[in-house]
């Protein structure tokens, strides 16, 4: 039943063994903990800087349980820290500080943290904190029994579909495949707190879209996981899943907003385990957020586009991406989500690799055909004015201002159609009644 | 008013047979850093232009240590400093900060005696027992 691994906590004693990284600029504050911590059976490292110790949670994956980290500190804001233990590392992490006003305590929550401490600590309060390790555990694994249950019966007929899933899923993903592996072989070593293994619900591509669609949809204050789930109709997915990928949206869109979209996407980038599909996701969120929309595009746009996106990104392969490029893929997603509902599958895992790497493929003719019978017509009657407006679009700059004005006229269209096509797929009976 | 309060009590009895200059150890941590911190906080509140958050944010660090260590007279002189900090009133940081001084002055003598005491037992062939004090 226990394993024999050296980095991990002796079962049968648990708590005792937790290991816990302490981060506090204050080295008597420092101190006291490590020694209150030790007092409590727990494997102490403590630091003094909020940099270190990133470095040493990154270079020692899976020998860290729970983090505790004060708020003020001069190198990193604490909650920056918070921020990306849990979007990189999913481990609980505690906070705390001297300031115990509710804005502070608040901002504590909010960022994710899942407790707070008031300074001075009292090393009772240390002594329960192995229940936020315990307790993020269950929920993990709780969603996947659920989904993991249900998966199992799809998984035999469709092999290949599960293939280009998990395939798309490794490079698309915002976690690291490496993380799904260690995280497998870390629910190995707990047996005792659970007796099955069950791997973890991905987050593909796909899957994110979908998603954020349906976040959209309802307006991001008030999706709630219920009804995102709903929305989403996807089977195997359970509410909490839908609950913790909300959270970590939240966090990537709050991060993101703080910033401009230009140093958003270098941000995530600058992440070595972040892949590409990080900027690719961000952009497509901010995207889903401004238009709230996903719809089809006509052919003739969607060529123009293409060929405008294509020069640009010839031409300017450094830069973050336009506005055009921007609705390049965008278009690419749209086509996801078409087909993600339902209609006959076109896009070859082939194509969704090149989706996830932002270079703009060429589609085929069978797809454009498709899109041009789907398109409303209101769409591409303005989408055909303003392009044959602009005769010589060579040069980026009338294709920048072509764009916008693209832009502009496709928000409105594609708000109006999606919502029709929507409430209609979705919901058949309120669709005629909608109608009425 | 307590010089120290029941959280220094805490730490005694963190203090067993594996760790047995824990107490002292943190406390000269705390002088080393309270006295650092005093220095930059005298630095900063002489220049020509007084930087209020940085004032404040050293404050906010010692207020953390002193707490830390149960010095609950040099805590509440901090929360009276920072109240001045968010006024921006100069005269009145100036004043908490004689005040934080004189405090902290105060607790350094109290331990330092405490330590030589205990010193003094333990040579003379003495223990030192571990008393619950209420406070």
């Amino acid at each position: 039943m226990s394993p024999a691994s050296s980095s991990v906590a002796v079962s049968d004693q648990f708590p005792a063994g937790l290991r816990v990284l302490v981060v506090d600029d204050d080295p008597t504050c420092l101190r006291i903990l490590e020694k209150m911590l030790r007092t409590c059976l727990y494997e102490v490292t403590k630091c003094n800087r909020a940099e270190i110790a990133l470095d040493m949670l990154r270079t020692n994956k899976n020998g860290y349980d729970i983090v505790i980290s004060d708020v003020h500190m001069p190198d990193m804001d604490g909650f920056k820290l918070l921020e990306q233990v849990g979007l990189e590392m999913d481990l609980p992490v505690i906070m705390m500080s001297a300031d115990d006003s509710k804005q502070v305590v608040m901002k504590g929550v909010t960022h994710g943290a899942c407790d707070y401490l008031i300074k001075p600590v009292r090393i009772e309060a240390l002594k329960n904190i192995w229940q936020h390790v315990v307790r993020k555990r269950k929920n993990e694994w709780k969603d996947l029994e659920q989904s993991g249950s249900v998966e199992e019966g799809d998984r035999q007929p469709k092999p290949s579909e599960e293939a280009d899933y998990s395939s798309s899923a490794n490079e698309g993903n915002w976690r690291t495949s490496k993380r799904r592996k260690d995280e497998e072989e870390e629910m190995e070593e707990r047996d005792d707190t659970s007796t099955l293994k069950k791997p973890r619900v991905v987050w593909s591509v796909e899957l994110h879209q979908q998603f954020v669609s349906a976040v959209n949809q309802l307006g991001i204050d008030k999706a709630v996981p219920k009804k995102i789930l709903e929305l989403m109709n996807v089977p195997g997915l359970t509410r909490e899943n839908v609950a913790s990928h909300l959270q970590k949206y939240r966090l990537y869109l709050r991060r993101l907003s703080g910033v401009s979209p230009h140093q958003g996407n270098s941000f995530i980038s600058s992440h070595s385990q972040e892949p590409p599909y990080g900027s690719l996701s961000s952009l497509s969120g901010l995207d889903f957020q401004t238009l709230a929309a996903t719809g089809q595009i006509p052919a003739q746009s969607l060529a123009t586009l293409q060929a405008a996106g294509l020069a640009r990104s010839a031409a300017k392969p450094g830069l973050p991406m336009s506005l055009v490029d921007q609705r390049n893929i965008f278009s690419f997603d749209n086509q996801k989500l078409r087909f993600g509902e339902g209609q006959p599958q076109h896009m070859s895992s082939g194509k969704q690799m090149n989706l996830l790497h932002g270079i703009p493929t060429t589609m085929d003719s069978k797809q454009l055909v498709n899109l041009h019978h789907s398109a409303q017509s209101l769409g591409s009657l303005s989408m055909q004015a303003s392009a044959h407006g602009n005769p010589s679009g060579q040069s980026s700059h009338l294709l920048m201002q072509m764009a916008q004005q693209l832009f502009k006229l496709l928000v409105l269209c594609l708000i109006i159609s999606f919502l029709c096509s929507l409430y209609i797929f979705f919901s058949h009976p309120f669709g005629v009644f909608y109608c009425m | 008013m307590g010089v120290l309060d029941n959280q220094f009590l805490q730490l005694q009895q963190l203090q067993d047979e594996s760790n047995p200059d824990f107490v002292a150890e943190v406390v000269s941590l705390f002088f080393a850093d309270s006295e650092r911190l005093l220095n930059d906080l005298t630095r900063a509140l002489d220049q020509p232009t007084i930087d209020f958050k940085m004032v404040d944010s050293h404050v906010h660090q010692l207020k953390g240590s002193s707490s830390s260590i149960g010095a609950e007279r040099i805590k509440n002189a901090c929360v009276a400093f920072r109240n001045f900090c968010e006024e921006q009133n100069i005269e009145g940081c100036m004043s908490c900060l004689q005040q934080v001084k004189q405090e902290y002055c105060l607790v350094k003598n109290k331990l330092e005696t405490l330590f030589r005491m205990e010193q003094q037992i333990v040579a003379a062939g003495g223990s030192i027992p571990m008393m619950e004090l209420s406070f």
